[in-house]
């Protein structure tokens, strides 16, 4: 048992560093409020921009707020926010990727020409189209992401599902008197998620990156809301006397996002999975 | 009647379609037409290319054809209502030649032999499970391998549970596309020998679709010759078959190597 583990170990490096880091984070976001030292959005102008002590471990920010509480809680918003990103866009790529691939004809060339169409948008212009009619807000930026990413999915999930019903297991389960929902229950779905999960996997460091991009331009999470990308955009007006504000974050950012991409490409290399 | 009456079948296959006037056919069935006895096997023989595959697609009611009709036990496959249309696919099944793709690697061997039970009688989970194994031992596999997954196969044990699949609805009519051409010599006639022997308890009918002559010629009741989408030749006996001086089927003939690589002619490899 253990001399497997140790193999395990060896031989999938990557695999095993990446995914303790990320578990380390995923357990900071949910422990948060028990481990944060103090509360993120409590305002104290006395004791602004101090260094680290042992009230302030990482310090405070120019409203005298915690920093290591802000990056604990800012966690929260990062990854929670960046999941429903991926979830979301994740689902509705499904859907439209297996109707595309199975039905094929015209309706399979009406989905793909609107994801094109959509795909030729930049996120950034859609979302500050969406802030000029809304204006700016996380609801935005989460429907502008959500609008972009689904379309790199349902190409991706196509593309599967149109190999998958070549095969003959497919046409089998047609002449054995499966319907068209067993077929994709049964034969379809299964085949495809594992690849998905892990693609998943990069795809979640680009969620967070982008979601951090748009909090960082002011478009995104609106203060006091402690998040990242929001951080690095108060902390700017102070990077020549207190840089921390700005480190801090952005060293996390640079944490989850290089985790994220090195699992996911040791994943797809693990598995031999083609990505986009 | 016949069980099965493939009436003037014509099949193109389209290329180009983004402009109307690029459009390019190629004709893969031109004007075929037989028809399947019960109990009785037809075998078709063709090289590559022949349009026997498309000819099994179109006759299992997945490749509707552009012109002709296919009769099964009188109705229309593709013009009959939905019912008819699900009482005719229980009675015709199909085993394909990749035995590797036709199994979900997904799914156990219970699963995949179950799958037809499950959509068309109502078993519980014990007469299901029974009834699988029952289906198993039939084919030549034991209740051990229930829960093994398609890769703990080999590819001959692989093609017993695809014809244990496709007999476990005890259908009239199994489409064999190519079922032994990938296997070895001794696995292609253990699985010769089953099929003839289900044939005879079942009363099944068979249309054997393959480049192999010698398989054909072992079960087959009936022979057609399958050339450039055409059905050039149908004999009603192996005799007939076998005596038979039309080109193609001597040509197909003359390319079956003798069993052992000594009396294999030199000038026939060259040619």
């Amino acid at each position: 048992m253990m001399a497997q583990f140790r193999e395990i170990l060896k031989s999938q490096t990557v695999i095993v560093i990446c995914s303790v880091v990320l578990c380390l984070l995923f357990l900071m976001t949910i422990l948060a409020p028990w481990i944060a030292p103090n509360d993120p959005v409590a305002v104290n102008l006395a004791h602004k921009l101090q260094s680290p002590s042992m009230n302030y471990p990482l310090g405070t920010d120019h409203l005298g707020r915690c920093t290591l509480s802000r990056i604990l809680y800012g966690a929260r918003t990062s990854l929670g926010f960046a999941m429903l990103i991926f979830i979301s866009s994740l689902s509705i790529g499904l859907i439209i990727g297996i109707i595309a691939g199975y039905k094929g004809g015209w309706i399979d060339q009406l989905l793909m020409r609107i994801g094109e169409g959509v795909m030729a948008v930049p996120n950034l212009l859609l979302v500050l189209g969406f802030v000029g009619i809304w204006g700016a807000g996380l609801k935005q930026v989460i429907l502008a992401l959500i609008l972009v990413q689904w379309v790199y999915y349902a190409r991706i999930i196509r593309g599967m599902v149109l190999s998958l019903k070549e095969q003959n297991y497919i046409t089998a389960a047609k002449i054995s008197g499966s319907s068209q929902w067993k077929i994709i229950k049964k034969h379809i779905l299964p085949n495809v998620l594992p690849p998905l999960a892990v693609m998943g996997t990069l795809e979640m460091g680009w969620a967070i990156m982008d979601l951090s991009s748009m909090s960082f331009l002011g478009l995104g999470i609106q203060p006091p809301t402690p998040e990242w990308g929001a951080m690095i955009h108060e902390g700017k007006s102070y990077i020549r006397t207190n840089p921390a504000l700005m480190i801090y974050p952005g060293l996390m950012i640079m944490l989850i996002v290089v985790s994220f991409n090195l699992l996911g490409e040791a994943l797809s290399e693990r598995f031999g999975i083609k990505r986009r | 009647m016949g069980l099965l009456e493939v009436k003037q079948i014509n099949h193109s296959y389209h290329s180009g379609k983004l402009f109307k006037w690029n459009v390019q056919s190629n004709k893969v069935l031109n004007d075929i037409s037989f028809t399947i006895e019960e109990g009785t096997c037809l075998g078709l023989v063709g090289t590559s290319g022949a349009g026997k595959s498309t000819l099994g697609k179109v006759i299992l009611g997945i490749q509707p054809p552009q012109q002709g009709q296919i009769l099964f036990q009188g109705y229309d496959i593709y013009r009959a209502d939905k019912m008819t249309q699900r009482k005719i696919r229980r009675n015709l099944q199909v085993v394909f030649q990749d035995s590797y793709s036709s199994v979900n690697p997904r799914l156990t061997a219970e699963s995949i032999i179950s799958e037809p039970l499950e959509n068309y009688e109502r078993l519980t989970v014990a007469e299901l499970k029974s009834t699988v194994i029952s289906l198993l031992e039939r084919v030549g596999l034991s209740e051990k391998d229930l829960n093994k997954y398609p890769h703990q196969f080999s590819g001959g044990q692989l093609q017993r549970i695809n014809i244990a699949r496709a007999i476990s609805l005890k259908p009239k009519l199994i489409v064999l596309d190519e079922s032994v051409s990938s296997l070895d010599m001794v696995t292609q006639s253990l699985i010769l020998e089953l099929l003839k022997e289900l044939k005879q308890d079942f009363g099944l009918s068979y249309l054997f679709i393959t480049h192999d002559i010698k398989a054909a010629f072992s079960i087959s009741d009936r022979l057609g010759v399958l050339e450039k989408g055409e059905l050039i030749e149908l004999y009603e006996s192996k005799e007939q078959f076998f005596y038979s001086k039309n080109p193609v089927v001597l040509q197909m003939r003359d390319s079956i190597l003798a069993e052992h690589p000594r009396f294999r002619s030199i000038t026939k490899r060259e040619i």
